[in-house]
């Protein structure tokens, strides 16, 4: 045979066993050439185009998890960033009815989640950027699949800070309309936003990008904890190698099923996102293989060193794999969507300026946090501004997500339920930022030769 | 034409008639057997089997939902990929 039963062995245990699957295929779309002044055949071309793309995606996903028999978890689409497609619209409520025509035309054919509606303000904001951020605590609230983002800061323009200043308004207003303030976790604001990254709440079809992209973000925590589980005693340089080898393999069948799927659908392949995502499953957790590494709880002294060995690894071995790596391509380590980082805040390991810390060398953000419902709206800015402030300054991706759950004080447990996970109210500091946020304008871009 | 061809995996515990019920089954639909490995790994069945499905009349979706059978009745675990995923996997 060809192949040796361990070869055969080792790709069907880690389906099987240890979770490996495609996290999401994520076809991006072009609206712009849908865009009309009448609204209602706007949104009639919106929505013959989602709906007509979404049905082909979801067949031909399903015929190629049969063919290889890996799974393809999330069928997603990502369109034009929508504040784009409605400047020529005159309607008021023109971000609305567009969120709507979004979100029907996913329900209708069964997409489980449309990105793109949002905006790119970091260095400033248009008359319908304006009208899409004032649209977003209704949208969020009454749409069930549709994502939004805002990129309010980048390393060549700094932050928009007066965009900033609204955010924090913003989250608790969405929080206190939807149950745990879960419309909040369909939001994510970015600094470097990457026009092709595949996975939600921050998936937008970029204006870089051509008619169709289809990307890919595959995923395998549970196959990476199981090898280093595997290899207890080796050095970190061993160790290293070891991560490396397996993220190769599960990379190389990421972009065999992307490309063929592309293919299928007569669209372009865009990119492979090499991200490790959790899951709430037990065995599929990012802190899970930090733990397994040595460290007693993510969190402890020593988090940082090996998240960093471990993404780093999987970069190189994902490079080698696939000449087509974009998207985010480092770690998520959504709090709520991830038991072992959950345990980790239980027990008080793991605090909010911990998770900062972590995404200064491959994190890429605050995700999925559940603060107090109290926390004013100036300091959520402020937790926002302090997180950009490392993607600006480190010329790489941060994004945060946070919910500020309505009615919970730090140490509650609050549920969200599914894929979205459980998790404990995280500490935030009381102290005030009022008058640093309230200055407003713009935090200019940083010098970029000076490095330390 | 190439070759198309699938692994069918079988992990479970050891009974008579394992390797009679899949061989007939794959008979049936036209597929020829091409290879096939089994051994004992940690007190169970393995067996992977290389079928060439290219003059099968029917699909891959198909045959898993036949081989289903086999697997709820034996209380095997049964697994079918496209060879292709081994290939990108394993070779570079």
């Amino acid at each position: 045979m060809e192949y040796s039963l361990d070869e055969v062995m080792e790709t069907v245990q880690m389906t099987l066993y240890h979770n490996f699957d495609i996290r999401t295929v994520t076809l991006g779309i072009n609206l712009k050439d849908c865009i009309n002044s009448d609204l209602d055949i706007f949104k009639e071309n919106v929505y013959d185009r989602v709906s007509g793309y979404g049905r082909r995606l979801i067949l031909e996903a399903q015929e190629l998890e049969d063919k290889y028999g890996i799974p393809i978890i999330n069928k997603r689409i990502s369109v034009t960033p929508v504040s784009l497609i409605i400047e020529a619209c005159a309607e008021s409520d023109a971000p609305h009815q567009i969120a709507k025509t979004l979100d029907k035309a996913s329900k209708d054919v069964g997409i489980d989640f449309i990105g793109g509606f949002g905006a790119l303000v970091q260095k400033g904001m248009t008359r319908a950027d304006e009208r899409l951020i004032n649209s977003l605590p209704e949208v969020l609230s009454s749409t069930d699949r549709v994502c939004a983002f805002l990129n309010v800061a980048s390393t060549v323009s700094g932050m928009n800070m007066d965009a900033v200043i609204r955010l924090g308004k913003i989250l608790k207003e969405t929080a206190k309309r939807t149950e745990n303030g879960i419309g909040c976790a369909k939001f994510v604001v970015f600094a470097n936003a990457p026009e092709d990254n595949p996975f939600m709440a921050g998936a937008f079809h970029g204006v870089g990008e051509p008619d169709f992209s289809l990307n890919i973000g595959i995923s395998g925590p549970g196959v990476v904890r199981s090898v280093v589980e595997k290899n207890r005693d080796c050095d970190l340089t061993e160790l290293s190698e070891i991560i490396k080898r397996t993220t190769f393999k599960i990379t190389r069948a990421g972009e065999l099923i992307g490309r063929e799927l592309a293919q299928n659908l007569s669209v372009p392949f865009g990119i492979v996102d090499i991200s490790l995502a959790s899951t709430t499953k037990v065995g599929d957790s990012v802190a899970g293989i930090v733990e397994m590494m040595g460290v007693e709880k993510m969190g402890a002294p020593g988090s940082t060193a090996a998240l960093a060995l471990l993404i780093d690894a999987v970069k190189k071995g994902g490079a080698m794999a696939s000449g087509n790596v974009g998207g985010l391509s480092g770690t998520f380590i959504p709090v709520s969507e991830d038991s072992c980082m959950n345990e980790a805040v239980k027990v008080g390991a793991l605090s909010i300026e911990k998770l900062e810390a972590l995404t200064a060398v491959c994190s890429v953000g605050l995700d999925m946090i559940a603060i107090p419902g109290d926390t004013k709206a100036e300091t959520i800015s402020a937790i926002i501004a302090d997180e950009h402030a490392i993607g600006v300054v480190n010329n790489k991706t941060t994004g945060v997500r946070l919910i500020p759950v309505p009615g919970k004080k730090a140490g509650d447990y609050v549920n969200f339920g599914g894929l979205l996970g459980e998790t404990y109210v995280m500490n935030i500091s009381t102290f005030s930022s009022h008058d640093f946020i309230l200055r407003g304008g713009r935090m200019p871009s940083p010098v970029t030769s000076m490095r330390n | 034409m190439t070759k198309e061809q699938v692994f069918i995996t079988v992990i479970g515990k050891d009974q008579k008639g394992i390797i009679a019920r899949i061989s007939n089954a794959v008979f049936a639909h036209n597929i020829n057997i091409e290879d096939l490995n089994q051994k004992i790994m940690g007190g169970y069945f393995v067996m992977t089997l290389l079928a060439d499905i290219t003059d099968s009349p029917i699909t891959i979706t198909q045959l898993k939902k036949e081989l289903s059978v086999i697997e709820d009745e034996m209380d095997l675990k049964i697994q079918v990929q496209h060879e292709n995923i081994f290939k990108t996997m394993h070779r570079v």
